[in-house]
């Protein structure tokens, strides 16, 4: 009879080494004894006397002290370094795989924090918000609003809400406007706003104050705008000209406003009274409540919560519209909420009067996959560790032999990967510092490496230790857990079961970077999908100037004479709006056929006759605006298809078209002469808006659009306009942009995802490629003999080829049909958001798919190649 | 030497290794003392007691082989 296994097991885990023989022999003498003559009960006194030997004389000392712990660290480090040493090449592939991914990590990191920091830079951050006014469509209750306020607001805000705001500020909306300094003009962009807006922006005044915009006539500059127009000069009480028209003493310099701000473009500050003195209808809008021209901003009382004031904004208009004209907007239900900073930047889709999305999904999306780029990383790392095991076997059963436990060999495989991150996270640091600039390039950002906040050190040194942990642990255990007598015996074989979790890995690292590359691919798509779209003009060679400037006044007719005159010039025209903006909506139309409750509002634009040449849009039904027929100023209205698909009618041309006000009074009446194909005037992304054309010669028309003569080059044509301008108004700068170019910026954003998503998938795979490399290069040293036998059998090269890039083709096949089903849902929920958007179709997946596993077959082919090549007498001699 | 009190537990184990002329060790010193005691103890104890012993240099213990024993264990002996 045997004593009881658990008793024994238990005495042999606390007992001290040097009593354990004896009193294991005394036991078991005790237990045989009794065995003869009680054996029921003999286990049970054997259980008992192990029990009582279960006190402090016979306990294994648990707190090893060690008398040299920092000595078995260096050796620790020492160790690892030579190993690194040893083995250049896997090192090299194990710590550039890792540095890869942590540059990337970093790099995705920057972009988080600059996105998430946005805006923040303003001290009152949490309390300042924007005002908005929100309404809904009766037929389709769905809930719009703008942040275009009407005038009277702002008094209603001050003077029945005063409770709950600090500031209350109009202001103009953000735009580009000219600075002029004696004779030097440029364009700068500024916001004219009410004097409170210094203190509630918090900005970092350099000269003056808050108080700096108290006086109507004055101004602030930034730092950067004042160097440029002053130098060196002290600015403050220069005289400055705003837009030809506003004269402004410099009272204040302040900071630069940080790029990861909404204000972040803005150069000058000025007050909204000084505006106000040259725009005279303004002041007409005191009391109008149906214009929408302003912008309102508010910061909050300290003690105020936004969910409070918006609470109580709900009934502003109810309880401060006059009654009557209240009567004419209830059925839009309007109301007036306030949109908080900090949701500006990440939150910018207003949906139903609440932010509600917008660039915080790239955010998320981003930050996704940088972690995953980091993961893909550092499972390279634990599979070419664990691969590469066996080569230390011997170590690992001479240490135990000699006496090492096992947390001092886990302690030690640690370390050595310690080591590897460290020196990952160096070369890691060197790539991001010297890539930076071209990073902030491609992101339009100004991010930089913190390296003086103590906060990103802290952070570093977590994310090394959290990836040496990571990366670390499984091959730490696993190494320390080799039994030496196996071990040192030489039969150790790692068994079917340890290449298992190392084939998972790799699956998941395959199917990662094939999303990714699908989720590239799928973006380009969309980008070319857009671009392709018709967009219903000529965008190339075509000029926009602005030229509202009242210098403009009385020149604008020779100007034009000038420019015809130039030769460079096919031709010109004049509209309200740009080509790339809808600046102007209505509502209140009516025609033929139209649904009572439908709320019409239309994209509006004034034009001349010469416009449809100019831009090159294409009538579709009836005619263009015409100089000879005197009634098109008065009596004609040109809709584009979206109108007429809107207002459902059959055959517009010919039809009637009324405005009525909010009381249904006749405005005025105008046919349809016209109806153009659609143009985008918007983003590409979405359907084009309905939209009416006037020609109306009395209406001041602030931009001009110039056709550059195709026979022209584009830069001859433009030196030769410029001139034109400076010749004939100097006081105003050349405001000018180039149509296609503005058009371009609309993909802007898209681009950019585009091409980051890029970059990180090739990343992604490379690392991964890496990864294969090293484990394929490993799988073909070990099995170096039995490629020798095979060959010395007769196998021929290419079944031997065959023989070892299976196993990873197998892996690399079920990546991809685990990858494609969860590229495909992951692409079309986000193509959901865009209302134009292309198909995800089967291409792209069989694309990818044969990518991948080409990139694989070229990868583990070098090494399989090379093995079945060998000659089998040098690997069968190999000891 | 710090401590030479011996309590008297200890004291009946050191006789009876002294009695047995250096072939003593657990059970032997067990089942001469519940001989002698005519009462039952465990073998805890004795080992205790002659770790206290050695400790304050009563006893030696040694390792060697064993005539009793059909299997050869070894035992440490203690005089």
């Amino acid at each position: 009879m045997q004593p009881p296994k658990r008793a024994l097991q238990f005495l042999r885990w606390f007992c001290r080494e040097d009593c354990i023989e004896e009193i294991e022999g005394d036991l078991n003498e005790m237990f045989r004894k009794n065995c003869q003559t009680s054996p029921r009960t003999a286990g049970w006194k054997f259980t008992w006397r192990v029990l009582r030997y279960f006190r402090p004389e016979f306990m294994k000392p648990f707190n090893n002290y060690q008398s040299n712990a920092l000595g078995m660290y260096k050796s620790y480090f020492s160790i690892g370094w030579r190993n690194v040493i040893r083995n250049r090449g896997y090192s090299l592939i194990n710590a550039g795989g890792l540095a890869i991914g942590m540059m990337v990590a970093i790099f995705i990191g920057l972009w988080v924090y600059d996105e998430l920091s946005f805006n923040k830079y303003h001290r009152n951050y949490e309390s300042i918000g924007q005002v908005w006014s929100f309404h809904s469509d009766p037929a389709t209750s769905i809930v719009d609003g703008d942040k275009s306020m009407q005038y009277p607001v702002g008094a209603t805000l001050r003077n029945n809400y005063g409770q709950y705001f600090k500031h209350v500020l109009m202001a103009w909306w953000p735009g580009n406007h000219t600075v002029a300094v004696d004779d030097k003009v440029m364009l700068k962009n500024g916001l004219f706003v009410e004097p409170g807006a210094l203190e509630m922006l918090s900005l970092n005044m350099i000269r003056g104050s808050y108080k700096s915009l108290d006086e109507p006539h004055s101004v602030v500059l930034s730092r950067s705008t004042a160097e440029v127009f002053f130098g060196d000069e002290d600015p403050i009480n220069k005289t400055v000209r705003l837009n030809g028209r506003m004269d402004a003493v410099v009272t204040g310099v302040y900071e630069d406003i940080p790029r990861n701000s909404n204000f972040g473009e803005t150069q000058f500050f000025a007050p909204w009274d000084l505006w106000l003195s040259v725009n005279e209808w303004a002041r007409r809008q005191e009391a109008d409540w149906d214009n929408h021209p302003i912008n309102i901003y508010v910061q909050l009382q300290p003690n105020v919560s936004m969910e409070e004031v918006n609470a109580a904004m709900k009934e502003l208009y109810r309880k401060n519209m006059p009654a009557d004209f209240y009567k004419t907007q209830e059925r839009f239900d309007p109301f007036v909420q306030i949109i908080p900073m900090s949701t500006w930047h990440l939150y910018g889709n207003v949906e139903n009067g609440k932010p509600a999305g917008g660039r915080i999904t790239y955010v998320w999306l981003f930050a996704v996959v940088g972690v995953f780029v980091l993961v893909l990383a550092c499972i390279n790392f634990v599979n070419l560790s664990t691969a590469r095991s066996e080569k230390r076997s011997k170590e690992v059963g001479v240490r135990k032999v000699v006496g090492s436990r096992k947390g001092q060999l886990i302690a030690q495989f640690l370390t050595e990967s310690l080591v590897v991150v460290v020196v990952s996270f160096l070369f890691a640091m060197i790539m991001v510092g010297s890539l930076l600039p071209w990073f902030n390039r491609l992101t339009d950002k100004d991010t930089t490496l913190p390296l003086f906040n103590p906060v990103f050190w802290a952070m570093s040194l977590a994310f090394i230790v959290l990836t040496a942990m990571l990366a670390g642990v499984y091959p730490a255990f696993y190494l320390s857990s080799f039994q030496p007598v196996k071990v040192l015996k030489g039969v150790f074989r790692s068994g079917h079961f340890a290449a298992l979790p190392r084939k998972v890995l790799v699956v998941v690292q395959f199917t990662t970077s094939v999303i990714l590359i699908i989720g590239t691919i799928v973006v380009y798509q969309q980008i070319q999908f857009a671009r392709n779209r018709p967009v219903g003009y000529q965008r190339s060679s075509l000029i926009t100037v602005h030229v509202s400037d009242p210098a403009f006044q009385n020149k604008l007719d020779v100007i034009r004479n000038e420019l015809r005159g130039s030769g460079v010039v096919a031709a010109l025209t004049a509209s309200s709006g740009p080509l790339t903006a809808i600046w102007n909506t209505t509502n209140g139309y009516e025609w033929k056929g139209k649904d009572p409750n439908m709320d019409a509002s239309f994209a509006i634009c004034n034009i001349t006759t010469d416009f449809g040449e100019t831009v090159g849009w294409e009538i579709v039904a009836g005619r263009d605006f015409s100089k000879e027929i005197s009634t098109d100023s008065t009596e004609a209205i040109i809709l584009n298809e979206a109108a007429v698909e809107y207002m459902g009618l059959k055959d517009p041309v010919g039809q009637e078209f009324t405005d009525v006000n909010e009381f249904g009074q006749k405005k005025w009446t105008r046919t349809i002469i016209g109806v153009v194909k659609n143009m985008v005037m918007e983003s590409p992304y979405e359907p084009v808006r309905q939209t009416l054309y006037f020609y109306n010669p009395k209406v001041f028309l602030g931009l001009m659009h110039i056709r550059i003569d195709p026979n022209a080059s584009a830069a001859d044509a433009l030196t030769k306009i410029k001139s034109v301008f400076n010749k004939n108004v100097p006081m105003a700068g050349f405001d000018y942009t180039f149509v296609d170019e503005e058009y371009a910026r609309k993909f802007a954003q898209e681009e950019r995802i585009g091409v980051l998503a890029g970059i990180f998938s090739s990343l992604a795979i490379f690392i991964c490629c890496l990864g294969l490399f090293g484990l394929a290069s490993y799988v073909a040293e070990q099995r170096t003999k039995e490629i020798g036998i095979r060959k010395v059998m007769g196998a021929s090269v290419a079944k031997l080829w065959q023989l070892l890039s299976k196993d990873f083709m197998i892996l690399v096949i079920i990546a991809c049909l685990v990858a494609c089903p969860l590229g495909y849902y992951l692409m079309t929920t986000w193509l959901l958001d865009y209302d134009y958007r292309t198909e995800v179709s089967l291409w792209v997946f069989v694309l990818t798919v044969i990518g991948a596993v080409l990139v694989t077959l070229l990868t583990v082919s070098f090494h399989a190649i090379r093995a079945a090549l060998a000659n089998p007498v040098k690997s069968l001699r190999s000891e | 030497m710090a401590q030479q009190i011996l309590g008297e537990f200890e004291e009946l184990v050191l006789l009876m290794v002294a009695a047995m002329h250096d072939e003593a060790y657990g059970v032997s010193i067990l089942e001469g003392l519940e001989k002698e005691l005519k009462k039952p103890l465990n073998i805890s104890a004795i080992h205790v007691a002659l770790k206290r012993m050695e400790d304050k240099g009563f006893v030696k213990s040694r390792f060697g082989g064993l005539p009793k024993t059909a299997e050869g264990d070894e035992r440490s002996f203690t005089r």
